[in-house]
């Protein structure tokens, strides 16, 4: 039963043993770790960092398998060169010998030479094979009728019985037919051959083992951050615009690029909620004077009498379309200012110049409403950006300021009632300020004052589309400033703070 | 004054060119781009109204190819795409003035006189006069019957403007355009507030009133 159980994981557990099922539980677990471990493993070998790792290593192990076969080679060759060379010089010396004392001189000095232990081998034969002197037992077949080099097997004759060895051996024919053998015993090149072979597949095999350790550890840790920035980048995908990559803080290349999609991120964002304000605004905001433009069409077809009825409904209407396409307009750059500034033409200007030239504009306006308008701005003040935009935000906030500025309840404060238009330098930034002694804006409020189409209460009853300071914000952020609302005490001062070399590209560390 | 109206939107040209008829000119339409500058080439126009955007041939090419053939008939691009270097695009590539969509029909009447009349060269002149106003542009003295009028410089180039295009309505864009060099809407009617001061400078004391306001399009200086 039991085994049942084991062999057929795939079969009902038995419920009525509680040890079959436990055993059950056991092998189900041991295989979704299974899975789940080779799964991951599988993964882990699509990485980059992976698969890199493996062309690196092949290319590795193949050098190194390269590096040392000609190594090992090398070492052949050289051990038989030098083989050879020495066995040459003592086969001149002992054909010496034999031409000054024959072939009685030559015995003797083969005998006691192949007396010496070692791994020289010597042979004097008949011209018929019959050994006179050496230490050579058996040799391979008819080594010694052939003259020249030759690899052989022999046995020792001190050694008969022992194992065959490989010997590299010269024959030499001496003048009178007898032939002399000089070699030299291979078991030491063939020991060094071995090691060195050795050494080489075990330090192929250690590169491959690091090597795969390595990459392997490598992938797991560089998955593992991307794992996690996938999951973050997945949650944010699916709608979740306010979630942010996880950062090491390491400044490698995978914290940099996280940062970077961060800033990336925070734009997208910032746009998304633009947009959606936008739409919202254009639903809300629009709606209203479209549908007051349509139900006064409506009244007039119904019961308007006679063409001045007529004339005048139609006369309301192009006013009131006039103010829905201002309205539009402004918008339209608020979206455009916002989204960017690689469509918008930059250029160096004078700051100083626009603070004149837009208080000299507004100035018998505020003259009109009881206020003075003073300006106050240097020579020049040279900054760049684009001149259009800016000038613009500043009329908005000027004509803000005077909408505001109200003069009877000036009075009432008992301070002059005046708009001051102020043009300055500071470091590396100029400050473009209107400052007005009107009711001013809480401060609580100051924030939600530069969103679109947010008219405070005290505002509601002056005409406007309420995109000024919102128009002016946008303006700000396109060069790469601000738009700064302060007390004044009593009053606003709303100050555009733009940086003097116009915006720079977003710093990833922002 | 005859008029080219290269325009694709069937019936916004329809529109234009029945309005200029009405008003006593003469407007010839054209669909499409090459159509357009065939006409161009062959008669003869005071002012062509131009899209920017058209087929078969874009609005900027069509005022090129007229250039480089020598017709500097003023030319005044109509766009969809109210932004603030489309308009220098538009002026660099040989237009001579620029409005964005949508327009009133009096803003862009008042801009087509305008051009047809500098065609004609009053610019040339020395010395503006309209009835007994006169305006001396070198000596910048004005002066209104035998009584010499202050004005501040820029109510000077305000007065300027307004005599150099007499009898004939200007707006307050081309205001704001000529005079301060500025291309945004400013929320409020500041143009209003300088015209009633050079009003009160110009017209105070006098009979005959000769700066006018023209309901719903703009204003105009004239002897009558």
């Amino acid at each position: 039963m039991t085994n049942d159980a084991v062999t057929t994981t795939e079969g009902p557990p038995h419920a009525h043993d509680p040890r079959v099922g436990r055993l059950h539980g056991i092998i189900e677990r041991i295989r979704t770790r299974t899975w789940s471990s080779l799964s991951a493993l599988g993964k882990l070998s699509h990485t980059t960092a992976f698969k890199l790792t493996l062309v690196y290593l092949t290319v590795f192990a193949l050098f190194a398998a390269f590096l040392l076969g000609y190594f090992a080679w090398n070492t052949r060759r050289l051990i038989t060169e030098q083989i050879t060379r020495t066995v040459d010089a003592e086969i001149t010396g002992l054909a010496e010998q034999y031409n000054q004392g024959g072939i009685r001189r030559l015995v003797f000095v083969i005998d006691s030479r192949a007396r010496r232990p070692g791994s020289s081998l010597y042979l004097v034969a008949t011209h018929a094979g019959d050994g006179l002197a050496g230490n050579v037992g058996l040799l391979g077949e008819g080594v010694l009728e052939q003259t020249g080099w030759t690899e052989t097997v022999y046995r020792r004759l001190d050694d008969p019985e022992g194992t065959e060895h490989h010997a590299l051996v010269r024959v030499f024919e001496l003048p009178s037919g007898f032939r002399l053998l000089v070699g030299r015993d291979l078991d030491e090149r063939e020991r060094l051959y071995d090691i060195i072979l050795a050494a080489g597949q075990w330090s192929i095999a250690l590169v491959i083992v690091l090597g795969l350790a390595g990459g392997f550890f490598v992938a797991r840790r560089v998955l593992r951050r991307v794992d996690a920035m996938t999951e973050t980048s997945r949650t944010i995908m699916a709608g979740d615009l306010s979630g942010r990559l996880p950062t090491a803080g390491s400044e490698d290349e995978l914290d940099r690029l996280a940062v970077n999609l961060n800033v990336m991120l925070e734009r997208i964002e910032a746009l998304m909620r633009g947009f959606k304000e936008v739409s919202d605004n254009i639903a809300h905001d629009l709606k209203t004077p479209l549908t007051r433009l349509r139900n006064r069409a409506e009244e007039a077809l119904r019961s308007g009498k006679g063409e001045s009825d007529y004339r005048a409904a139609l006369e309301a209407t192009i006013e009131e379309s006039d103010e829905l396409i201002r309205t539009f307009n402004a918008l339209l750059m608020i979206a455009r200012a916002e989204s960017g500034q690689a469509s918008t033409p930059m250029a160096e200007f004078d700051a100083a110049d626009i603070a004149r030239g837009v208080g000299e504009l507004y100035a018998p306006l505020a003259d009109d409403k009881g206020l003075t308008l003073k300006i106050e701005a240097g020579v020049s003040l040279p900054v760049r950006g684009n001149r259009e935009l800016v000038t613009q935000a500043l009329a908005n906030l000027v004509d803000n300021a005077i909408k505001y500025a109200c003069p009877h309840e000036s009075e009432a404060n008992g301070t002059p009632a005046d708009v001051l238009v102020q043009a300055s330098g500071e470091g590396d930034r100029i400050r473009l300020s209107v400052s007005d002694r009107g009711p001013g804006i809480p401060e609580g409020d100051r924030g939600r004052a530069v969103q679109r189409f947010v008219r405070l209460e005290q505002s509601r009853s002056e005409p406007g589309s309420g995109l000024g300071l919102s128009l002016a914000s946008a303006v700000a952020h396109l060069h790469g400033g601000d738009l700064v609302l302060e007390d004044n005490g009593p009053g606003l001062k709303a100050t555009l703070v733009l940086p003097r070399d116009g915006p720079q590209l977003p710093q990833p560390s922002e | 004054m005859r008029i080219l109206i290269i325009e694709d939107d069937r019936d916004a040209a329809d529109y234009i060119a029945r309005a200029f008829r009405e008003v006593g000119h003469v407007a010839d339409q054209a669909p499409d781009g090459e159509e357009g500058l065939a006409f161009a080439l062959d008669r003869q126009y005071d002012v062509l109204i131009i899209d920017r955007m058209l087929p078969k041939r874009d609005g900027l090419s069509v005022i090129g190819q007229l250039r480089a053939k020598g017709i500097e008939t003023p030319v005044l691009i109509l766009s969809a795409l109210g932004q603030v270097d489309d308009r220098v695009k538009g002026l660099r590539a040989g237009g001579d003035d620029y409005l964005p969509k949508p327009y009133s029909f009096s803003e862009l009447l008042a801009r087509v006189e305008a051009l047809a009349r500098r065609r004609g060269g009053r610019g040339e002149e020395t010395v503006y006069r309209v009835a007994d106003l006169e305006l001396d542009r070198l000596s910048h003295q004005v002066t209104r019957g035998k009584e010499e009028i202050v004005l501040q410089p820029r109510e000077f180039r305000l007065l300027e403007y307004l005599m150099k295009h007499a009898g004939q309505v200007v707006t307050r864009t081309m205001l704001l355009e000529n005079v301060w060099d500025y291309h945004f809407d400013p929320q409020t009617n500041v143009i209003d507030v300088h015209i009633s001061r050079l009003r009160s400078k110009i017209d105070k004391g006098f009979s005959q009133p000769l700066l006018h306001t023209i309901r719903g399009a703009g204003y105009m200086i004239r002897d009558k």
